[in-house]
């Protein structure tokens, strides 16, 4: 193995010299009866279908973290330009930052062509992205946009192995959206029937799968025009509470009562609403 | 990836590929129409089994470097050149590749052509050649039924036959039967659904 020094510049891709010290670690975590965190994925169910003037994307809401739900509002279509829109599953962190790195050498490439971006161009970079970091960013995209040649739809591995099919389904709840796609899909559907199809593909992982959840959003793609629904269905609405569970004041008896004014002054005032719904 | 099943044979005048359509990820079926008929040039094409990733990186590279050698040349290039191409990368790299392909074409110096760089990078010239995990099914099969000097419609049907009989035994493969004939006058393209298969005394 060669050795590391200053004056050579590091190669490219991932440095794992910290593995074995990595490993050591969550060997003594475990023993104290700790778990390291666990990386935020996006469980997911994604979509996309091909219809008679475009594309429909549908993607989920649910963010996990292990078991639990760390965001129950998350956005998962995400830009790429302003024809191509790329739905993400897998690890949030690898494909928040993957498709914002195409996106921005997209916008290089088309001013530099000065033409609009093709989806072929983004399904390039993106795969030959994945496959040179060798399945290690664990992204899962379902990419799809209008061109100049008409609509197109990929799916693309973590691996870097793509397929341009006219529906595809990605994430854990994949298989649940793919019978419905499956039963229902028709080539050259009406922009209405598309989006209800995509609709429903979701609702079915939303609904028989753990890792995806909350609401449904959508992503309209035709010659001219974007339509980004964001939220196209709110699948699943928190039940209204039938009784109040707080206590009246004065329940618990007030003994003692001590004030002491704190001289302070107030400097920066920041209030940030936390979603206790 | 995909465990596959393909294959392809030389006929007078030009080649016949074929190949299966399913993609597997783990057990479920991630494509059920892939097309692992690559075209790497006019004439020139490739059968793809192993690791879907590794198989489209290597194929989009030597196309690529195929594509600038013809321009340079100012000629159609060779099946040979091809083959050379894909030996090269898939020997220099074999440990971190998992790649086995077969390549097929006709060019005007010696005509159909079928050349397999299985995994682990060698490279050899065979009348006929299968490959993909449900090649193993089939081996018995192609030896008995091959002969040399098929017409183009026989090679058709034999390779047609191997596949379907592959496809029935072997899980990893299924899907629809894709086939390519090239000759001097260009490719021509089929594809047989499942219930246009080919059916057999067992099933």
């Amino acid at each position: 193995m060669a050795s590391l020094s200053v004056c050579q510049p590091q190669c490219g891709g991932f440095s794992f010299e910290n593995s074995k010290r990595n490993a050591l670690l969550e060997a003594e975590f475990t023993k104290l009866g700790h778990s390291l965190p666990a990386a935020r994925k996006t469980g997911t169910t994604i979509c996309g279908v091909v219809f008679k003037d475009g594309v429909v994307l549908g993607a989920d809401t649910r963010a996990t973290e292990g078991m639990i739900v760390a965001d129950k509002n998350c956005s998962k279509i995400h830009y790429i330009s302003p024809n191509i829109y790329c739905c993400g599953a897998g690890t949030a962190a690898d494909t928040e930052m993957t498709t914002q790195i195409i996106s921005s050498n997209l916008e290089l490439h088309a001013l530099s062509t000065g033409r609009p971006s093709r989806v072929a161009t983004a399904n390039r970079m993106l795969k030959q992205m994945l496959f040179r970091y060798q399945g290690y960013i664990g992204a899962a995209l379902v990419l799809g946009g209008v061109d100049s040649a008409g609509p197109h739809l990929y799916s693309i591995y973590p691996h870097g192995s793509t397929d341009k099919l006219p529906y595809v389904t990605m994430g854990s709840g994949s298989l649940a959206a793919m019978a419905v796609f499956e039963d229902r899909y028709k080539q050259d559907m009406e922009e209405g029937e598309a989006k209800q199809l995509v609709r429903d593909a979701i609702a079915a992982g939303i609904f028989n799968d753990l890792g995806s959840g909350s609401n449904i959003d959508l992503c309209v793609i035709t010659k001219n025009n974007i339509d980004y629904i964001r939220p196209h269905d709110e699948a699943n609405k928190k039940g209204v509470r039938s009784g109040s569970y707080k206590y009246k004041r004065g329940t618990t008896g007030v003994l003692t009562k001590n004030i002491i004014p704190l001289d302070l002054e107030l400097v920066e005032e920041v209030v940030q609403t936390m979603d206790t719904s | 990836s995909f465990q596959t099943t393909i294959m392809a044979v030389e006929f007078d005048g030009g080649v016949v590929m074929g190949a299966d359509s399913r993609t597997t990820t783990g057990a479920y079926i991630a494509n059920r129409v892939t097309d692992k008929l690559t075209q790497i040039h006019d004439q020139i094409f490739c059968c793809r089994s192993g690791s879907a990733a590794d198989t489209q990186a290597i194929a989009d590279a030597v196309t690529y470097q195929l594509g600038f050698h013809s321009i340079e040349l100012d000629e159609a290039p060779l099946v040979q050149t091809a083959a050379n191409l894909f030996k090269e990368m898939c020997y220099k790299y074999r440990e971190e590749l998992m790649a086995g392909i077969i390549v097929a074409g006709w060019d005007k110096r010696r005509g159909g052509q079928v050349y397999t760089v299985p995994m682990g990078g060698m490279m050899v010239r065979q009348p006929f050649s299968i490959g993909g995990s449900g090649s193993s099914y089939i081996y018995g099969f192609v030896d008995s039924s091959y002969k040399s000097g098929m017409s183009k419609e026989e090679c058709l049907q034999f390779t047609a036959n191997a596949l379907s009989l592959a496809m029935e035994r072997d899980g990893s493969s299924g899907g629809v039967v894709r086939l390519a004939a090239i000759s001097e006058s260009g490719v021509e393209r089929r594809v047989i659904l499942g219930n246009q298969l080919p059916k057999f005394a067992s099933c």
